[in-house]
């Protein structure tokens, strides 16, 4: 679990967050979205210390992350794993490389048992036969995808993921978001995705923050968003009008009035 | 005050070089790296700059000592002063600045644009000690071995070039080359290389590690770490030669 409350951050004149608490939970795809300027990356490079808040606290499992010393901060990020948004894989690597690199650095597993781990991970993403390829010869999904296997390669307690389907495909981006959501329930991870898809918001979103101008302007799970009132998230979530006619669709079926038996794993196969 | 910000800023990237390695083998790995990335790989430019120039300044000092009673040999002595005081070192590192610092901002400025420094700070890393201390330090062993080489290769050009177009012959050349040679030369020139290499490593690892924006700002900061590297090797120049060869000094 990540808690973090009271955060606040100014860069120049401009607050980028203000206030900002909330609880991060664990075993669940917790989401921040907001749109472009709410401060959704920023909040979510205070939570791994990458930009320092100016006030605030920030609580991993009940040890607090603000007050920790740069080495107990190491330490710490040993047992987080991180997929960017272009995901900042090493270009000068192949795939295998790249999901060995934590490995090499912080596990002492003998080449052969690395090796193993690496294939155990790029299996679980369903990435075989790319390993000796390099991040320029593979397609967008999969580099997102070399890039949850190098974030979760050690185990990692807590997964933090920026923008994960942007510049997919849909169909490409629910087979990350299912992956993300498997790989969270498999691990019991506490994961923090920060995302603009609706279609994520709807299908994984257990725990969302809504982030208007800096602050948190609402917080829920997808079932209590479709019944929200709140006129930002609204205009923000249900933006076309085909968003909105699947949002009637989506509260009709909750309150049992149409059945749906679409199941994500059929449309995934 | 942007100045002093950015002096301040790099003295803080140099200080945060100095911790505990995560893992001594890995950084041991990118040290040998990056050795072989800025010794072997520009080990090529530098046989060739340094060759020609020892030939062209044989051939120019031949040129300017027109006077019958000055001996053949002393062409040789200069060429010998001026490849070991100046040229090696300072000439050398000039273009090295050019080869190996562009290629260490835009290497830096590209990781960090693309967030790789970031992915690295998130798995517990220290970036400056693991991406920019190697660098620093390959720099420091291999660039004045390159300068040996390029002594060794610019008074050979010197010796070929002046028998080869019948300045001299090669055994003017030899005995010249011995004549009043000073050891301290080539000490000043290795004080001269290690600050140079300093210098032409540290300055674009700056650039390139605080890079903000795109791949035009790459571009940008990596020329100015070139143009910065440049002037500072200069000045530096002055100040060495200053210290260590003025009479008073």
């Amino acid at each position: 679990m990540i808690e973090f409350k009271n955060i606040y951050k100014q860069f120049g004149e401009k607050v980028v967050l203000n206030d900002v608490s909330h609880r991060m939970e664990t075993g669940k795809c917790n989401l921040i979205i907001g749109t472009s300027g709410s401060g959704k990356t920023v909040l979510q490079k205070c939570l791994v210390g990458l930009i320092e808040p100016d006030k605030g606290e920030i609580n991993y499992d009940g040890t607090s992350f603000t007050d920790m010393s740069e080495e107990d901060r190491k330490l710490l990020r040993q047992q987080i794993g991180m997929l960017f948004q272009g995901s900042a894989l090493f270009d000068s690597m192949t795939v295998e490389q790249n999901v060995m690199f934590p490995l090499d650095m912080f596990s002492k597993l003998n080449n052969a048992e690395k090796h193993k781990r690496v294939d155990e991970v790029l299996a679980r993403v369903n990435l075989v036969d790319a390993n000796k390829k390099f991040p320029a010869e593979i397609s967008g999904g999969m580099k997102k995808r070399v890039g949850i296997a190098r974030a979760i390669v050690l185990n990692p307690k807590y997964l933090f993921c920026d923008e994960p389907n942007s510049g997919l495909d849909p169909q490409t981006s629910m087979v990350i978001d299912k992956l993300i959501y498997d790989i969270t329930k498999e691990f019991n991870m506490t994961t923090v995705i920060n995302t603009h898809d609706m279609n994520s918001v709807m299908e994984i979103g257990e725990n969302i923050l809504y982030m208007y101008q800096g602050q948190h302007e609402w917080s829920g799970n997808n079932q209590e968003i479709i019944f929200s009132k709140n006129e930002r998230l609204n205009s923000f979530i249900f933006a076309s009008e085909f968003l909105k006619d699947a949002k009637d669709m989506r509260m009709l079926e909750a309150k049992g009035k149409i059945d749906n038996d679409r199941n994500m794993d059929e449309l995934l196969k | 005050m942007t100045i002093f910000t950015d002096f301040g800023r790099y003295l803080l990237m140099l200080k945060g070089m100095f911790s505990r390695p995560e893992n001594h083998k890995m950084y041991w790995k990118e040290f040998m790296h990056q050795c072989s990335d800025i010794g072997i790989g520009s080990l090529g430019i530098v046989s060739i700059i340094s060759f020609f120039i020892g030939a062209v300044s044989a051939v120019q000092t031949a040129y300017q000592l027109v006077s019958p009673v000055i001996p053949k040999e002393t062409i040789a002595q200069i060429v010998r002063d001026t490849v070991i005081l100046e040229f090696a070192p300072t000439l050398v590192c000039i273009v090295l600045a050019g080869v190996i610092g562009s290629k260490i901002a835009s290497e830096l400025g590209n990781m960090r644009v693309s967030e790789q420094i970031d992915a690295l700070e998130i798995m517990g890393i220290n970036t400056k000690s693991y991406l920019v201390m190697p660098k620093i330090a390959a720099s420091l062993v291999t660039i004045p071995m390159l300068v040996i080489v390029a002594m060794v290769l610019g008074i050979w050009g010197g010796r070929i070039a002046g028998v080869a177009s019948g300045i001299l012959s090669s055994e003017q050349f030899d005995k010249g080359l011995l004549n009043a040679f000073v050891p301290y030369n080539v000490t000043f020139a290795l004080i001269k290389s290690y600050t140079f290499a300093f210098i032409i490593s540290s300055i674009p690892a700056y650039f390139g590690y605080y890079v903000k924006g795109g791949a035009l700002e790459i571009g940008r900061s990596s020329t100015k770490s070139v143009v910065i590297s440049c002037i500072m090797l200069l000045l530096a120049d002055y100040v060495l030669s200053q210290l260590l060869l003025s009479p008073a000094g």
